[in-house]
């Protein structure tokens, strides 16, 4: 017979539950539930108490009146009478395309800089030093109210402008440009250009079965890029040039034709790309910086030239380094884009955080619509970033 | 060849300077500005545009300024020809500019803070003075003398100021001290909590983190100044002031709650495993073992967090409070000062330029004396 010890059952008592760490831990999330709990409870009393006091309307039902305000810039056709959903949609599409111009010239902006700062030559790499800390020390409000002075104040007037390029016109009253206005068949012109993606994905990765099998290397780069840009070049020459550009053209007090980017579109996006670009240079330069310099050792010991070294062995591994906080710039780019509303910019701030507000007074609606927007643009982008880290993330032993 | 004279012994021959082009300036020179031809093409046009941009803002910020002579734009004007800056718009509302509208007559009240808020930094800042004993509990004490002295009470005889009068640089260090001084503990005890083993802390810290941390700041700052009255019971209305400083710090909090759980990520296992099998209780553990190395390898990371609060001081002009920005808007509207954009965002460029970088370089000292690795 074996004799097991049974632990002697201890009396139930509050001192010793709270001395278990277990029993403790259970008991302050059970605390910390309620106080949420009540505290939630009090703020939806509150509201529900204040709504009926103040006799307010509540409901989502306003964004179906009309807005009957303008909006100086809109990627959709809108006017005034159209209702505060639309101009909300015309908000963010706004906040959209000031994001992702942005993100782009910030990008190619950073990624200059930070390479160039670390350039062994003196003046270029002491200038972008001093453009990183130059910028980054000051707030992105003051630079963006700075850069609309200067197109305001310093760029010429409607009447005094001069072309730098045929076509292309700085004025105070924005940016002329030359637009191109598709005619009828063009949609054919993005069917092939679609097309010519796809094939030259599928050839970069035939180009790379045939790389892993025998070693041979197919021009990949350059078949892909002549599909891209020539099947489509081809398809618009042989359907016959389906394109007018309709130049701007001075008539009486201001440009008639073309396009123009708006001074408020200028000034923010000049703002925010220089402001995000020293961040990124900052990072760019931190990433290379972190690959080991074994690394571009032994590729030089393999015979590899530098400028291929470069970007085979030290740029996709700094790459990893520079993704994720290059990623949360972009959403930080994304985010600061609201404070257009100091310039004017009609973004989803401005337009449903801003007029539609004022005028409906649905300020709770209005306003958690706008955090859910741009809580929805954090979360895609960090669900991308995720899937990306898990893909690239080293894999050892 | 061979049978050339010999005027040393073998080996004897003393050192030589290395030639002209191995050394001094002309190597430098040769080194790091004409590297190679591209890079020299890009020297050159870097030098071109330094000299068509260095020279003229230097003459117009120093040389064509006017700074105490003019009373208007039209007299800077007439003394400059319109070619330098105009200073003495900043010159002639420099109180305001510091002050904001706060009462003449209670000014040395700002003062005495601002020499308070000089020592606590000092006391923060310095190491002589900070392994004083008993001296740290002046960091805590002179910022809540701060608190009580520019308000100003009754009960002490000081006549109280409105918040609404509180302007200029005065209203950016309130807000961005306030939010430095009690967002450090706040995102420290949010880090803690993401990362405690108690699933309910962690999923709330993890939210409201993530909630802050998607949305723009401004748009918290719409809520404080819009919102807040209708989540508060009826007839309650407290100061705007205060309903800013709370949503920039916990803006701030929760960036500072991601840096310094990135810092305690960092911290080996064994670190913790360590203080348990030394016996020491949770908050002893964190106190003792974890935290004082976790914040020494984040300190990058909260001063950089720091220098966006104070950064992101400027935007509660948008919600109308009178910050330099503000107080610049007013000034340049008036009718004598029109239109002096320029030397406005320059003058306050410059203010934000030198608090930030002075942090940023700091930090960089401190991260250099910390360094107690290998």
């Amino acid at each position: 017979m074996s004799v097991t010890d049974v632990p002697e059952k201890k009396p139930f008592s509050v001192g010793a539950m709270w001395r278990d760490k277990k029993a403790r831990g259970i008991i302050m999330q059970i605390a910390a539930v309620i106080a949420v709990l009540i505290f939630i409870g009090w703020i939806v009393a509150n509201t529900v108490s204040n709504i009926k006091n103040l006799g307010i309307e509540v409901g989502f039902d306003f964004l179906w009146t009309t807005a009957s305000y303008d909006i100086n810039q809109s990627l959709i056709d809108y006017n005034a009478t159209d209702t505060h959903f639309r101009a909300a949609v015309v908000g963010l599409l706004n906040t959209l395309l000031v994001a992702v111009c942005g993100v782009i010239a910030a990008t190619i902006l950073g990624f200059s800089a930070g390479v160039a700062r670390l350039s062994n030559n003196f003046v270029i790499s002491k200038l972008m030093q001093a453009y990183v800390e130059a910028v980054r020390n000051i707030p992105v409000l003051l630079q963006i109210l700075l850069w609309y002075t200067v197109i305001l104040h310093s760029l010429p007037k409607v009447k005094q402008s001069v072309a730098i390029i045929e076509g292309v016109i700085p004025t105070n009253r924005g940016l002329y440009l030359p637009q191109p206005l598709p005619q009828e068949g063009f949609g054919w012109v993005w069917i092939v250009l679609i097309v010519a993606l796809i094939g030259a994905f599928f050839f970069k990765r035939y180009a790379k079965k045939v790389l892993d099998q025998s070693g041979k290397q197919l021009p990949a780069f350059w078949v892909g890029l002549a599909m891209i840009i020539g099947l489509p070049l081809l398809t618009y020459y042989v359907i016959g040039q389906p394109l007018e550009v309709s130049m701007p053209v001075l008539k009486g007090f201001n440009f008639k034709g073309g396009f123009a980017l708006k001074p408020e579109f200028l000034a923010l996006w000049l703002a925010l790309s220089i402001y995000t670009g020293a961040f990124i240079a900052e990072i760019v330069r931190a990433g290379i910086m972190a690959v080991s310099h074994g690394q571009s050792e032994a590729a030089h010991a393999l015979g590899i030239k530098p400028n291929l070294t470069m970007r085979l062995v030290v740029i996709p591994q700094a790459m990893r380094v520079i993704i994720p906080p290059l990623i949360s710039q972009y959403l930080n780019l994304t985010k600061n884009s609201s404070l257009a509303i100091a310039i004017g910019y009609m973004d989803i701030v401005a337009t449903l955080g801003g007029i539609s507000l004022n005028q409906s007074g649905r300020a709770i609606e209005s306003m958690s619509i706008i955090l859910l927007v741009y809580l929805t643009i954090s979360l895609v982008v960090s669900g991308i970033m995720n899937v990306y880290n898990e893909r690239v993330k080293l894999v050892e032993r | 060849m061979s049978e050339q004279i010999r005027e040393y012994e073998l080996g004897m021959h003393p050192e030589l300077p290395p030639p002209n082009r191995q050394s001094g300036l002309v190597k430098w020179v040769m080194d790091n500005l004409f590297p190679s031809v591209g890079s020299g093409i890009i020297t050159v046009i870097c030098l071109i545009f330094l000299y068509y941009v260095i020279p003229p803002l230097f003459n117009w910020a120093f040389w064509d300024s006017v700074v105490f002579n003019a009373t208007s734009r039209e007299e800077c004007y007439a003394i400059n020809d319109g070619k330098g800056a105009c200073w003495a718009f900043i010159y002639r509302r420099w109180d305001q500019f510091v002050y904001g509208f706060y009462p003449e007559a209670e000014r040395w009240r700002v003062n005495i803070s601002f020499i308070l808020l000089a020592m606590t930094l000092v006391i923060v800042l310095a190491e002589k003075v900070r392994k004083v004993k008993g001296i740290m509990w002046l960091v805590l004490i002179l910022p809540i003398i701060c608190a009580i002295l520019i308000p100003g009470s009754e009960l002490l005889g000081l006549t109280p100021v409105p918040t609404n009068k509180f302007g200029g640089f005065m209203l950016t260090l309130i807000i961005g001290m306030t939010g430095i001084f009690v967002s450090l503990p706040i995102g420290i005890g949010l880090a803690l909590a993401r990362i405690s083993s108690l699933p309910i802390f962690s999923v709330f810290a993890t939210l409201f983190i993530e909630f802050i941390r998607g949305v723009p700041l401004i748009t918290l700052l719409f809520i404080a100044s819009t919102l807040l009255s209708y989540f508060l019971p009826p007839g309650t209305n407290f100061d705007l002031l205060v309903r800013v400083l709370i949503m920039v710090t916990i803006f701030s909090a929760a960036y500072l709650a991601e840096v310094i759980r990135g810092g305690l990520a960092a911290i080996p296992r064994g670190q913790y495993e360590a203080a348990d099998a030394l016996g020491l209780s949770y908050w002893k553990s964190m106190r003792l073992v974890i935290l004082p190395q976790a914040l020494k390898i984040s300190i990058p990371g909260i001063v950089s967090s720091f220098i966006g609060l104070f950064k992101d001081t400027t935007l509660v002009v948008i919600i109308g409070l009178l910050d330099p920005l503000g107080i610049g808007a007013a000034a340049i509207a008036d009718i004598k000062w029109t239109a002096l954009g320029y030397e406005l965002y320059v003058f306050i460029a410059v203010f934000f330029f030198i608090c930030c970088f002075g942090m940023s370089r700091y930090s960089l000292y401190l991260e250099r004396k910390l360094h107690t690795g290998h």
